[in-house]
């Protein structure tokens, strides 16, 4: 028979461009704010301008009299409308309910207190300056551990110690070896306050049918589905009449896996007015009003013995909470727990977490989500006992590291690590950085009296989240593969891409193992009235648990074009390969495209089989993965100014098996970009009154392409058994590597002067200052 | 932009422009720092009059030994044209540290001095300079020098209803050393603190020293006290160092956020060292 099929070639593993890119490039892609609908009309917020105050009443008639303003709606309008959700749930957690519109009293600046919808956004702003609110501002406290001292101002008045939540994890002899060790370090170490800064802001346009009761929101988020069960929840409406679609998504970052006030508000407003409504969200509100990231204060203490085996770690961490919990604010810092001994054999930890109510906006995930805290405070504490103990911190990291063989490994946190080499990426770090010398080039630059750092860290991380039992909604994913009569393959994933390239790597596994072309391969995602149910992208989990589950569906496919085959062959024995089948007897073949026309023109059909050419598979993944690597930072410090240049940063990353080097680089430098921002500039900064001092891109410092060097990147692939593909992971990697490495260096290069710690951002004052008056 | 209503003018000629000012209006130039202002409404003009359509206001060209730039050309064309590069290296060299690529295809040099932001970049430069400025108002033109019009933060010499027309600078003499060295706020690109320096020396002397200072204080302003110790020495080391060390003297050192008094004051004393180190090794 006759053949259409050429491909022969290897995807996996091969550096391709990504598909998704030119409509992303060109500005041809469809965001949010790109929707238009006949009718549609506008909304914008009116936020507290106070961190804390009573809302003793407010008068929306003036901005009701703005021509082209069609109604306002106030807290007394939405008190029904479910609470913003928290779906966490820890022993004895503080829940405040969260109204969509303030009710009586607001709780941080940015807290939506009115909503002003009209014939388009410029009236709607208008009429918002005409809303009069007759506030009574209230003592603030923006600062978790002021919060946490007596008398503090009370964030909510019923919990006066403003406690969100106690946790306390333990495991093994934790005072008998910290009472035996020959040494015993302690620091304070933070983990700064971020704004993720995601390039599209959030946005929503909901539209309500009124004939068919059914209402759509688009919006901006990684979780259309849990965002669909979740609101239809808040408005009291049936779960199957609310479509969700997350259009184009231009970065998340774990910003927008939640699920917002304004969503259901939106929601709300169309099905009120019976028209279109679309918000978007400014720069300053993304600031103030979008989740932030971190927020830690940690007291670690870590144990070890003379030769430098660490035997016992302990953890106080302090999570600022913010206002409110968003969706998975508790859960963040108790991944930094599981997290908290990253690559080392110890097996004797302990650790409390405080969660802290704070006159802020809520802290939640963001790129890494507890990971980069626990790397960043295990990272600094192994260099700390390396200092401490005169060792050079590379020998001291590899003689904790886990040993290959001792995996599967099961952590003093309850984790079982899948696989791991942690030599590894060290050593070819080491290698390529010219370790040896750069530590001979220090040495001549101390001597020249010069402040020149080598850093490094070794981390361990948390991907491919997670087994359900580990999280709050479900930790599969699925995808439903359907090769269309034409024997073009649409792929329907349940997670929600935007911006991490699956529309490439899904593709790539897809023509590989169905021997079509690439370009005949298209992903689908982010629509609820188009694809199953699925769970999400976050936690560095689209691929390996999202592209498994198509990689499993697609092996149903390929048994049934395989009973097909044998069908139209004639033949018992047939084997599928490069897009055809192929009698074992005789030779002869007919291709995946041949075959799909005939399972769907049905004229005969193989015994107990459907017609059609449809899989759908939900795939629960029996662990996390694991993924690791080292990261190698020189810099040096100008004596006289305090600036850091950061003059090589190489990395090293296992993420398991590559499906694209380009995608992987790519993830990798963006990682390390946004950690090079917490370690040298990003701040939410709020002043003791609850003001956001970094409420624009003029004071808050996202690194500029120009301030990002260059960065030295390779991998190790060590194979994950917890798939069949292989692969681990890399969505958060970079940042997670990155924080620590870059501190280290700076403090390394600072050593000289008795300097051993310093947090981060490490600003050029602060390093000024430790070189003018020494050690921190 | 969701900035409140607005008029929006565009005058075909400077009689014009002048006559639309009356009353309140603001000038458009590259809009890089009145609109932001706008889109936050911290600025809600009722009349906007966009300067672009107006002749000459974009010339680069010289007369009577000086450089004569237009309130129009931009942060791009300063940086960028031969002329300048030339004639008075200080001001491209200025102009090519402002902000990002976007910003200085767009902002105009009228449009930073009248704007007059402490952190602005072109006052030091401008003071150093010993510029002069052409001012048009109803009432006829006026000429004023950058020590006179930059008066305190976001405040100039200006009158309501007048223009920037035109900024006068020297082309400098062969021999004239110049820089202009700049911290910069990671952010916004601003300067933290920015000095511009330049030097004459005769016969193995500093004969004549400028020092125009941004970013430290309220306002821009010519350090004169660090001029008059680096004239009549070699401009060694030391020379250098001393005269330095004067520089935020007197001064009432900004703090925010990015950097406290002390932090500025003391890049003010390090990058004016730095600027005259490097304007003497120009001038040779
Ligand atoms: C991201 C960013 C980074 C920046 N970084 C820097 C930096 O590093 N250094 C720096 O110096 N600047 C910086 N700026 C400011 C930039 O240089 C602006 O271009 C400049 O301050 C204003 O020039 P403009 O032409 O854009 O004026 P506009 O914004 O149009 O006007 C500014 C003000 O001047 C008035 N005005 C304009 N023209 C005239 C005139 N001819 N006569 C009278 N009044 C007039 C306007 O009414 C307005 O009040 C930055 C701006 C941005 C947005």
């Amino acid at each position: 028979m006759a053949s259409t099929v050429t491909k022969t070639e290897t995807l996996f593993g091969k550096r391709m461009k990504r598909k998704e890119d030119p409509r992303l490039i060109t500005g041809t892609a469809t965001y949010v704010d790109d929707i238009q609908m006949p009718g549609m009309h506008h909304a914008v917020i009116l936020r507290s301008p106070y961190a804390a105050a009573r809302i003793r009443s407010i008068d929306t008639k003036r901005a009701l009299e703005l021509p082209g303003v069609a109604a306002v709606f106030t807290g007394a309008d939405v008190k029904d409308v479910g609470p913003v959700p928290c779906g966490a749930s820890l022993p004895g957690l503080r829940v405040p309910h969260h109204h969509v519109l303030a009710q009586d009293r607001t709780y941080f600046v940015g807290h939506p207190v009115a909503v002003v919808v009209a014939a388009d956004r410029y009236i709607a702003r208008d009429a918002v300056d005409r809303i009069e609110v007759d506030w009574e501002p209230l003592d603030a406290v923006a600062d978790p551990e002021k919060a946490l001292e007596a008398g503090a101002p009370a964030v909510h008045p019923q919990w006066p110690d403003n406690k969100a939540f106690d946790y306390h994890q333990e495991h093994g002899e934790v005072d008998k070896v910290f009472a035996e060790a020959d040494v015993v370090v302690k620091q304070r170490i933070t983990s700064q306050r971020l704004i993720p800064c995601a390039m599209e802001t959030r946005g929503v346009v909901a539209e309500w049918r009124s004939g068919e009761k059914a209402l759509t929101i688009y919006t901006s988020t990684q979780i259309p589905h849990l965002m669909r069960s979740l609101v239809a929840g808040m408005l009291g409406i049936p779960e199957n009449k609310l479509r969700a679609v997350a259009p184009e998504v231009g970065g998340g970052f774990g910003s927008k896996l939640n699920v917002y006030a304004e969503e259901a508000l939106m929601g709300f407003v169309a099905m009120k007015i019976g028209k279109p409504v679309k918000w978007i969200e400014s720069r300053r509100e993304n600031m103030l009003a979008t989740t932030h990231g971190r927020g830690h204060v940690d007291y670690y203490e870590i144990a070890a013995k003379k030769d430098g085996t660490i035997v016992g770690i302990k953890l106080k961490l302090i999570q600022d909470v913010g206002s409110y919990h968003q969706l998975l604010t508790p859960a963040i810092p108790t991944l930094s727990v599981l997290m908290m001994p990253g690559v080392y054999r110890c097996q004797n930890i302990r650790a409390d977490i405080v969660g802290v109510f704070t006159n802020c906006v809520p802290t939640d995930a963001y790129r890494g989500a507890g990971r980069p805290e626990a790397m960043h405070g295990i990272e600094r504490m192994v260099d700390i006992l390396a200092a401490e103990m005169k060792m050079d911190p590379a020998e001291l990291r590899l003689k904790n590291f886990i040993q290959p063989e001792e995996f599967p490994y099961a952590t003093a946190t309850g984790l079982t690590y899948d696989s791991g080499d942690y030599d590894k990426p060290l050593k070819k770090a080491l290698e390529i950085a010219g370790y040896a010398k750069l530590r001979e080039e220090q040495r001549a630059a101390r001597s020249a009296g010069r402040l020149m750092g080598i850093g490094l860290s070794t981390y361990g991380e948390i991907c491919a989240i997670g087994p359900s039992p580990a999280t709050p909604a479900g930790g599969w994913e699925s995808a439903t593969v359907r090769i269309e009569p034409s024997g073009k393959v649409t792929v329907h994933t349940g997670c929600s891409p935007h911006g991490q390239g699956e529309e490439t790597t899904f593709a790539q596994i897809a023509a590989d193992e169905l021997g079509v072309d690439i370009e005949d391969v298209i992903v689908l995602h982010g629509d609820t009235a188009i694809v199953q149910y699925g769970i999400g992208t976050f936690g560095s989990r689209g691929t390996a648990i999202g592209g498994t589950a198509m990689y499993f569906a697609i092996q149903e496919l390929k048994a049934k074009i395989k009973r097909f085959g044998a069908m139209m062959l004639g033949c018992d024995e047939v084997r599928f390969e490069d897009g055809r089948c192929v009698c074992g007897k005789t030779g002869k073949s007919v291709t995946i495209q041949e075959i799909a026309a005939a399972s769907y023109r049905a004229m005969k059909l193989p015994p107990n089989t459907e017609p059609g050419m449809v899989a759908t598979y939900f795939w629960e993944p029996p662990n996390f993965t694991f993924p690791f690597g080292a990261h190698i930072v020189v810099t040096e410090v100008d004596k006289e100014t305090g600036d850091i240049a950061v003059k090589r940063y190489v990395a090293v990353d296992d993420c398991g098996k590559i499906i694209n080097p380009l995608i992987v680089a790519g993830q990798i430098h963006g990682g390390v970009a946004q950690g090079l921002g917490q370690a040298l500039y990003e701040e939410a900064v709020y002043d003791d009154s609850g003001q956001l001092m970094t409420g624009e891109f003029m004071d808050y410092c996202v690194p500029k392409s120009t301030m990002v060097p260059w960065i030295e990147d390779s991998n190790t692939e060590t194979p994950t058994p917890v798939n069949p593909l292989g692969i681990k992971g890399v969505g958060e990697a970079g940042t997670i590597g990155c924080s620590p490495a870059v501190v280290n260096s700076v403090v390394d290069a600072l050593s000289p002067l008795g300097v051993r710690h310093i947090d981060m951002p490490m600003t050029p004052e602060k390093i000024w200052k430790l070189v003018r008056g020494g050690a921190a | 932009m969701i900035a409140q209503n607005f008029e929006y003018e565009t005058p075909a000629t400077l009689d014009e422009a002048l006559d639309l000012m009356e009353g309140g209006a603001k000038a458009l130039a590259g809009g890089m720092s009145l609109i932001p202002l706008m889109k936050l409404r911290l600025a809600a003009p009722e009349k906007v009059v966009d300067l672009r359509r107006v002749p000459g206001l974009n010339s680069i060209r010289t007369a009577d030994g000086r450089l004569h730039i237009g309130a129009m050309v931009t942060h791009y064309e300063l940086e960028s044209t031969p002329l300048v590069r030339t004639g008075c290296p200080l001001l491209a060299m200025a102009a090519a540290t402002i902000g990002d690529v976007q910003v200085r295809n767009l902002g105009t040099i009228g449009g930073s001095i009248a704007h007059a932001d402490p952190a602005a970049d072109y006052p030091a430069a401008l003071q150093a300079l010993e510029a002069v400025i052409r001012i048009a108002g109803k009432g006829g033109e006026r000429r004023m020098s950058a020590a006179e019009f930059f008066v305190d933060t976001f405040t100039t010499a200006l009158e309501p209803g007048e223009l920037v027309v035109e900024t006068s600078v020297p082309l400098e003499a062969a021999g004239t050393g110049v820089s202009y060295q700049k911290c910069t706020q990671p952010a916004s690109g601003f300067a933290l603190v920015g000095v511009a320096a330049r030097v004459i020396k005769e016969g193995g002397r500093v004969s004549l020293a400028r020092v125009g200072v941004t970013g430290l204080a309220g306002s821009s302003y010519r350090a004169g006290n660090v001029e008059t110790l680096l004239v009549g020495t070699a401009g060694g080391e030391e020379d250098v160092k001393k005269a330095a060390a004067v520089v935020a003297e007197g001064k009432e050192a900004n703090s925010d956020i990015h950097a406290s008094a002390d932090y500025r004051a003391h890049l003010a004393r390090v990058y004016t060292a730095r600027a005259l180190r490097a304007a003497l090794g120009m001038a040779g």
